[in-house]
């Protein structure tokens, strides 16, 4: 039997949009033992963080489209139905690069050469920390849902948006910093390597860039 | 006199039945709110509305109970055939049972105020005559079920803005709350005993002056404030808890105000909707025990107690799942929320019960909802089901209608 009060509400898309970020940090996090593997060659670690990266964009995308399936044009929300659906497509695509870079990296058994191992593992942690910070400032939503996208919880995400944009300028700064170690060495690499080593620093730092988009994307919803 | 005895016990059966309907279904909408904020469990719900309802049933459910049973039929035009009203009430009494048995098997969301209306109007328009229905104070009610979402969503807009202002946008939410809760308390605690002092107690046979109205009301509100501003203080901040949700011991806080919102629901819920039950028994009961129409006749207290008792075994008997039911799925209403809505629409309701006005409580309870989602307060509100629950808001009037002319006519035929 129908209720009239219990059926107003909508599905809410704000604690499954904090899940979501979730498990797009949890993917992202995964980079660092897959490339620990990488870098000692250990391609069979490698093949198994890299199912674990797989599943966890599975489950990424399989909640995604479960949300949006959830926001019918018909609910009523503070904010435009339309950001909070940006915002879950750019939280996706922190997963979805995870998933492209491990690929190309496992495909190839890409070695990556010793002398950039630690510099290479640091950009790539340098990646991740933008996906947790992008996490913390996602898991604030229900909380700028209750005090209605004003006052004292606006200025606090503003701080962690912040901290995401330095986070993410750093990665660039060590993404420049790890392309110039890479050219140094680059006539001691097999030609086609060197490319794909390019591409996946490229991918790599894609990560962070998606991060910081999700913290533009909330800061769209603040200034509703 | 053996008639007269058939009447009673038809209408007695017919209205305890409703009774027991209301209780069963429209009890969980005035109380899933607070078990879905996780302020009552399910058995404090249960307890709280039992004693509320029955409370607000015979308190203040007078005058709506008065507006029902003679305020929509003209009885000038019945001296002549008091009869037809007794035929008329119970059929409207079978309409509306029928009609809500139908409307929630099908999931439609109706309103048993509109149900038991629409059918008294139908039996009197039809089966006794156009004139016999006042229709100036049937549009008065028409123009309330217009008005009491509206006021009720505006003051729930107003209290969820002023909630925000005051304590959720502050630098630090929890010692805001600690500090505002107990007025909140106080207001709701206020408005409900200052109504009820005024407009229902001279149905229960006290009368009381205005001024000691006032301070009768103002002392019983400060009483509940007192105790609930010493609850809240002894509220410790969870650490652990909050690092997923800032506001987890803040609502903690508002759950204190909203057992006592909680309370005022169940009371206004029962003297407004006790009313659509026994307004035609008590219609009958006068003609059957007089044998004619007096329109001086004062509403017995028993019959208030009846409806009141009927509404609680609803609740205990089948409510109870209908409440947890109703409670999963409304979690989006949180104590600081959930307070608002019901204050809101607990307030507007029990004027409603005082000017005599029968409303629809849980229509009242969706404007106040809308009103918190206008403030910004609700995650996401399916507008879908708003227009749905305005479309069954005018098909239930003419539905009822029908209904109880037919019923209206078979009784007519069948009864001594």
């Amino acid at each position: 039997m129908a209720n009239v009060l219990a059926n107003i509400f909508g599905s809410s898309p704000v604690r499954p949009l904090e899940k979501h970020i979730g498990i797009a940090f949890s993917c992202a996090k995964q980079l660092h033992a897959f490339f620990a593997a990488a870098i000692k060659g250990d391609w069979e670690k490698a093949a198994v963080v890299r199912r674990q990266i797989e599943k966890l964009e599975h489950d990424a995308d399989d909640l995604k489209k479960k949300i949006r399936l959830g926001l019918p044009k018909s609910l009523f929300m503070p904010v435009p139905r339309e950001d909070l659906l940006e915002l879950l497509l750019v939280q996706d695509k922190i997963a979805n690069r995870t998933k492209d870079v491990s690929g190309i990296v496992l495909g190839r058994k890409l070695p990556i050469p010793a002398d950039i191992a630690d510099q290479f593992l640091e950009f790539v942690d340098r990646n991740v920390d933008a996906a947790k910070q992008a996490r913390k400032s996602v898991r604030e939503l229900d909380e700028l849902f209750t005090a209605g996208f004003r006052g004292a919880e606006v200025e606090l995400v503003t701080a962690l948006i912040d901290k995401l944009d330095q986070i993410e300028t750093d990665t660039d700064d060590k993404q420049a910093a790890l392309r110039a170690s890479v050219y140094a060495i680059e006539e001691t690499l097999n030609p086609v390597d060197a490319v794909f080593l390019y591409q996946v620093i490229e991918l790599t730092g894609q990560i962070a860039d998606m991060a910081e988009r999700v913290g533009r994307r909330l800061e769209l919803l603040l200034s509703h | 006199m053996e008639a007269q005895v058939i009447y009673i016990a038809l209408a007695a059966l017919f209205g305890i039945f409703m009774a027991w309907g209301i209780g069963a279904n429209d009890v969980a909408n005035a109380m899933a709110t607070s078990v879905g904020s996780k302020a009552l469990t399910i058995k404090q719900a249960i307890v709280v509305a039992a004693i509320f309802e029955f409370l607000g049933a015979v308190l203040a459910g007078g005058a709506v109970t008065d507006t029902v049973r003679k305020g929509i039929v003209d009885s000038d035009l019945l001296i002549g055939s008091p009869e037809l009203l007794v035929y008329g009430m119970l059929a409207a009494l079978l309409a509306a049972g029928t009609w809500l048995f139908i409307a929630s098997k099908n999931g439609w969301p109706v309103s048993t105020t509109h149900s038991i209306v629409g059918a008294i109007v139908g039996f009197a328009a039809v089966g006794i005559g156009v004139d016999a229905v006042q229709w100036g104070k049937v549009g008065t009610i028409v123009m309330s079920w217009v008005v009491s979402p509206l006021t009720a969503g505006f003051l729930a807009y107003l209290i969820y803005q002023s909630v925000q202002r005051l304590i959720l946008r502050q630098e630090d939410p929890l010692a805001k709350a600690k500090r505002y809760v107990p007025v909140y308390i106080f207001l709701a605690a206020f408005t409900i005993t200052l109504v009820t002092i005024l407009k229902g107690l001279k149905h229960v046979g006290l009368t009381i002056s205005l001024r000691d109205s006032y301070i009768l009301a103002i002392a019983i509100a400060t009483g509940i404030a007192v105790i609930g501003a010493v609850i809240i203080q002894r509220i410790e901040p969870d650490k652990k808890a909050e690092k997923n949700a800032h506001f987890y011991t803040v609502e903690r806080v508002f759950g204190i105000l909203m057992i006592v919102t909680a309370c005022g629901m169940a009371f206004a819920h029962g003297s407004n909707d006790v009313a659509n039950a026994i307004g035609p028994l008590a219609a009958v009961v006068s003609v059957a025990q007089t044998g004619a129409i007096a329109a001086k006749s004062t509403l017995p207290i028993w019959v208030l107690a009846l409806g009141g008792g009927g509404i609680v075994i609803g609740l205990a008997t089948y409510g109870r799942h209908v409440i947890a039911t109703v409670g999963k799925k409304i979690t989006q209403l949180t104590p600081s929320r959930g307070f608002a809505a019901e204050l809101a629409a607990a307030t507007t309701i029990v004027i409603a019960s005082g000017t005599g006005m029968p409303i629809s409580t849980t229509h009242t309870l969706v404007g106040a909802v809308l009103g918190v989602g206008i403030a910004r307060g609700i995650d996401a509100i399916d507008l879908r089901v708003v227009a749905r629950i305005f479309v069954s808001w005018i098909v239930t009037i003419p539905a009822g209608a029908f209904l109880a002319i037919v019923f209206f006519f078979i009784f007519k035929t069948v009864l001594p």
